[in-house]
């Protein structure tokens, strides 16, 4: 069974919320001065090099299309505009994977020191390239990639003041998007599936809970700055073991729970010369444990690199988190003290071609990773990337021991309308 | 102020131009110095008072063989009298490249203000500004060539008189200040009619000649002010040339400080 990661009582319940947007829009629309249809469709070949640790997992290869389309309507001079994302990806192999998701349905008027945005949107906070800690609005669409980038649409309202001392945004949440998880066939996953049924969440409100965020931002000189506080779900759910109720072949599956957070988040980037300072840190309270986690490290550029035009960009960043690494009962933070080198090399040429190579190791035990990405445009409207990610671990906690034997390479072709 | 010490060196530039030109004696270098900065000033100063400006820029760039790839971009700019203009720049082509923007603050000494805009991840990134010798979207453009023209960002030398596109044009070389930039000197031919830009050459760090920037079709908008339909950059190194072709020259469009933030910046089309 094909199955849409958005369930319907939640897409009726942001319907009604964006319907009622929509509705006021709608003679509005009609006199839209500007509609504009862009978007892309994909093709993406996924190629594992190992037979995967776990029975009744994908072999070797892994196929899907991918298609998100968006469309754009705008009036009064730009000032108001509504924006419509969907997106659908198919996989032959892994039903969880085969998804759609709403990316963005939202309305947006501009004033003049002010802007209201409503409806189904994503908002990126953050400074550093290979942890997003302060990042927590959307929820992680993880059945796209492991690297956890890629996120689910949330219903929001926002507020976003402008003054002389920073941008100050205020969010309501309404509704919450559980984490889309890989399927019993598909690879990049633990030994036991994890369920998306008998969701368990802390507040009585469940997914429903109103959240709400705070946010200042701010660039005085060199500095870019950020500060916020977040109330609300968890974005991160806790996985329990439990007997699967429904399906027979798998006895035992991951039940989801997301407790009540309370998080207070900065981001600070220092911008000078060639160098880019970076840091991230929060501090995450809920019912079950307190703690801080910091992400920092710099971005160093050569300009003009070997006589050329291209810029060859250095990276280094460390993870911490106070909870430490935990032990096989308790695992506790999956970044507890981990450093990340990566090298980007532009070419600033006709076709942006660029390549990027990262690592990732664990300073408290034996895990590395390696990224490897390369990506270039073919033509006026073709972009070809090719990735390879290799995974080393000897210690059952580390999130990487399950996924050591998923060493793949991933081939993606885009036609971007 | 810097602006009043020109004003000042222009003023005794000029009384001393005058009484050079009366003995009819060759320049010698602080003169030609002074008479270089004096036809840049007046050059700036003609251009200067247009608050604000919209345009829609088509770039094309060709390689050796022939091959073409099509860039659409359209920019906002905000003048700013006291500090080196706000700019917003929008991009349409390639369409991978769709709805990134670009946010620029420039200052006429040390390094811009720039933050970029990458809609797939909704992410505003401020960027390191010292990377202006590097090519513009691939094209033949660097961020400099690109950049508004400040009287600050030069030294320069007055070379003599000639004729171009039909139009008696002082020859002025340009020295940048900035260690950043990718040029020993660029040679401007600026027209003694209107002060306008007809054509640049741009020598590369080891000074030998990299490429000719040749500006075409201008038009007087607002009683005033000059712009060209048209440019091509030439590469004589590489072989690679640019067109740019603008369209849709709006002033005086209303734009304000508020139109230049991360929010508009997030908002662009």
């Amino acid at each position: 069974m094909k199955k849409v990661a958005y369930p319907l009582t939640k897409a009726l319940s942001v319907l009604a919320l964006t319907s009622t947007l929509m509705l006021m829009s709608i003679s509005f629309i009609a006199k839209a001065e500007e509609f504009e249809l862009s978007g892309k469709v994909g093709v993406e070949q996924r190629y594992f090099f190992n037979e995967g640790q776990f029975d009744s997992q994908l072999k070797s290869g892994q196929s899907s299309v991918y298609l998100e389309p968006e469309f754009y309507w705008s009036w009064g001079d730009g000032a108001d505009s509504i924006t419509f994302k969907p997106y659908y990806r198919y996989d032959g192999q892994d039903d969880e994977r085969s998804h759609g998701d709403i990316r963005e349905l939202s309305y947006v008027h501009a004033g003049d020191d002010w802007e209201l945005r409503a409806g189904i949107r994503k908002e990126f906070w953050g400074v550093t390239e290979f942890q997003h800690l302060a990042d927590v609005l959307n929820q992680t669409d993880s059945v796209e990639d492991f690297d956890g980038e890629d996120k689910l649409g949330q219903q929001m309202i926002n507020l976003s003041l402008v003054n002389d001392w920073g941008i100050v945004d205020l969010y309501v949440l309404p509704g919450f998007r559980e984490r889309t998880f890989t399927g019993q066939k598909g690879r990049l996953r633990g030994a036991i599936v994890v369920s998306d049924e008998h969701v368990q969440y802390e507040s009585s409100a469940e997914e429903n809970h109103l959240d709400g965020a705070i946010r200042w931002s701010h660039s005085v000189d060199v500095f870019d700055v950020g500060a916020y506080w977040f109330h609300g779900t968890n974005r991160e759910p806790i996985l329990t073991p439990v007997y699967s109720q429904s399906n027979t072949n798998q006895p035992i599956v991951l039940q989801q729970y997301y407790n009540q957070m309370d998080q207070f988040g900065v981001d600070i980037q220092a911008t000078i010369d060639d160098w880019l300072w970076k840091f991230e840190s929060i501090y995450r309270t809920t019912e079950q444990d307190d703690f801080w986690a910091t992400q920092a490290g710099f971005e160093y550029t050569y300009v003009g690199v070997f006589e050329s035009a291209a810029d060859l960009g250095l990276l280094v960043e460390y993870g911490w988190d106070s909870r430490g690494e935990g032990d096989d009962n308790t695992p506790a933070a999956s970044v507890q003290n981990d450093i990340y080198f990566g090298a980007r090399l532009a070419f600033n040429d006709m076709q942006s071609s660029e390549l990027l190579m990262g690592m990732s190791a664990d300073l408290d035990h034996n895990a590395y990773s390696f990224i490897f990405e390369g990506n270039r445009r073919v033509g006026e409207s073709i972009k070809v990337s090719l990735d390879i990610r290799l995974m080393q671990s000897t210690e059952p906690t580390d999130l990487l021991y399950s996924i050591r034997e998923d060493d793949h390479m991933q081939l993606a072709v885009e036609w971007y309308f | 102020m810097l602006v009043k010490s020109i004003n000042k060196l222009v003023l005794t530039t000029a009384l001393s131009m005058t009484m050079l030109s009366a003995f009819a004696v060759p320049l010698d270098k602080e003169a030609a110095a002074a008479r270089g900065l004096e036809i840049s000033v007046e050059a700036k100063a003609r251009d200067t008072g247009w608050s604000d400006n919209t345009s829609d820029m088509q770039m094309v760039l060709r390689n050796k063989q022939g091959q073409e790839s099509v860039r659409e971009i359209k920019t906002k700019t905000l003048e700013l009298l006291d500090d080196g203009d706000k700019s917003l720049t929008i991009f349409n082509k390639p369409r991978d490249v769709k709805g990134t923007s670009f946010l620029s603050f420039s200052h006429p000494v040390g390094n811009d203000d720039q933050w970029l805009y990458l809609p797939s991840l909704k992410r505003v990134k401020r960027i390191a500004s010292r990377n202006k010798s590097g090519p513009f979207m691939g094209s033949e453009f660097s961020f400099e060539d690109l950049s508004s023209f400040e009287v600050e960002k030069y030294r320069y030398n007055y070379l003599g008189d000639e004729q171009i596109n039909g139009l008696d044009s002082f020859m002025v070389e340009q020295f940048p200040v900035d260690e950043n930039s990718g040029y020993t000197r660029r040679i401007v031919w600026i027209d003694k009619e209107a002060y306008r830009v007809q054509k640049i050459d741009f020598y590369d760090r080891k000074n030998s000649l990299l490429k000719t920037l040749s500006y075409s079709d201008y038009k007087q908008y607002l009683n005033k002010y000059w712009r060209a339909d048209s440019a091509e950059m030439v590469n004589h190194q590489s072989g690679k040339s640019t067109t740019l072709k603008w369209q849709n020259y709006a002033f005086k469009t209303g734009l304000v400080d508020g139109d230049f933030n991360r929010n508009t910046l997030k908002r662009a089309r």
